[in-house]
């Protein structure tokens, strides 16, 4: 098992675009991914939950991904993270 | 578990008619920060008497009329150095019923020490059994599942699975068919009163939204009406979808009753494996009807059984007695 905290760096933070980025990267990994913050469990790969996180500008999310490729997986989301999902 | 709840969450609950608590501030705004700890409620008789052992000063502070009728005999007696000592201690807030006004100078410190004031028109015992409730929904277990819940005839259904089984579809297909969508996706459960779980959108800002693959997000109120939805619904029947896997036995009986525990409460749970063909809507629609029954006390496997159990025993008896007539015959 892996985790790793990423911080929310666009300034719109995560609605429905970069949502579905997530879940699209999300989903070409076998592993299991779960995101939290403050406390809340959501799976990575349904769109739904991780726009219920409300994660707005500033926010840290906690990833942790399960599985044979979680290496992977985390790197993939994480840059995703760093290039502030190719927004402002 | 919650991260902190303040007297001001305590006033932006939104609860309706029987829940509702009625509650404004009228003075101390500064301390609507103060964070509520314990679900509970003091009545403040003894503090004010200036007996402060075991004062619950972490509890908000109920004031019906008889303490405030004796806030006024203590104002009219001039002696309110009691209120001073009162205030020292950081209680959540004061909480006047019945439509009662705080004296002026209990108000007075009450304002000097922030400490919140609020008044209700509900009479004392009214608002402490829906302070009660309402705060106990608040410090209930929370935990929040990824899964769908629906209402199909009654019975709250939390449809689970890997993500890409068809949770959503199978809602949407439900809901279709005329039952309701409580939360797609991240269902936030509460356990109540030490054994009911209700469900609900773990965020109510987006109301009731549905991905479905290929189409996108929707909106199930404004597609299929206000009829389609439902703000929350106690769970009572888990339904697992699973890809078909030959190498798994499934329940092809249903005699005894599986369940799930979800914090700490067990629910009765299916297994039911999806494939190409099967019809989960319909099989889901089976099953909460089947529950209904069990609720009522009828186990459609079990009453099976029993038939065939009475039915083997009545033909073991015939092809008996066939038997021995036969061999009486011969003698």
């Amino acid at each position: 098992m892996i985790e790793r905290d990423v911080t929310v760096t666009n300034r719109a933070g995560i609605h429905a675009r970069p949502a579905a980025l997530i879940v699209q990267t999300a989903a070409k990994y076998q592993s299991q991914i779960m995101f939290t913050k403050d406390g809340e469990e959501i799976n990575a790969k349904s769109i739904m939950g991780i726009i219920t996180l409300g994660a707005a500008y500033q926010a840290v999310i906690t990833i942790r991904a399960e599985g044979s490729d979680e290496q992977d997986a985390v790197d993939a989301l994480a840059t995703l993270f760093d290039k502030r999902f190719e927004e402002e | 578990m919650i991260k902190s709840f303040t007297v001001l969450d305590l006033l932006d609950l939104d609860l309706k008619e029987h829940d509702a608590l009625d509650l404004h501030c009228i003075g101390g705004r500064p301390g609507l920060t103060r964070d509520i700890r314990v679900p509970d409620i003091n009545r403040p008789g003894l503090a004010l008497n200036g007996f402060f052992d075991n004062f619950g000063e972490d509890r908000i502070q109920v004031f019906g009329r008889g303490e405030t009728a004796y806030l006024q005999e203590l104002e009219e007696a001039g002696r309110t150095e009691v209120f001073a000592e009162y205030f020292q201690h950081q209680m959540p807030c004061v909480l006047f019923t019945h439509g009662l006004d705080p004296t002026p100078a209990f108000f007075t410190q009450a304002e000097q020490s922030h400490t919140p004031v609020l008044k209700t028109d509900l009479p004392s015992s009214e608002l402490s059994s829906r302070l009660m409730r309402a705060l106990s929904n608040v410090f209930a277990a929370v935990e929040t599942i990824h899964g769908v819940l629906v209402e199909v005839f009654g019975i709250g259904v939390l449809i689970l699975g890997d993500s890409g089984v068809g949770k959503s579809e199978t809602a949407l297909e439900l809901v279709e068919r005329g039952h309701r969508l409580v939360a797609d996706d991240a269902v936030e459960i509460r356990c109540i009163a030490g054994n009911i779980l209700l469900g609900q959108g773990a965020n109510r800002a987006l109301g009731h939204h549905m991905e479905i693959r290929g189409l996108g997000i929707i909106n199930i109120t404004h597609l299929f009406g206000v009829g389609a939805i439902r703000e929350n619904k106690q769970i009572q029947l888990v339904v697992c979808l699973e890809y078909w896997d030959s190498n798994k036995e499934y329940d092809r009986i249903g005699a005894e009753d599986r369940t799930r525990e979800i914090l700490g409460v067990k629910v009765p749970i299916l297994e039911i494996p999806v494939k190409p063909g099967r019809n989960i809507p319909i099989i889901i629609e089976t099953a909460a009807r089947n529950e209904r029954l069990k609720k009522m006390g009828y186990y459609s496997a079990r009453e099976f059984n029993q038939s065939v159990l009475k039915w083997l025993e009545s033909e073991n008896a015939r092809s008996r007695y066939v038997q021995n007539s036969h061999e009486e015959h011969h003698d």
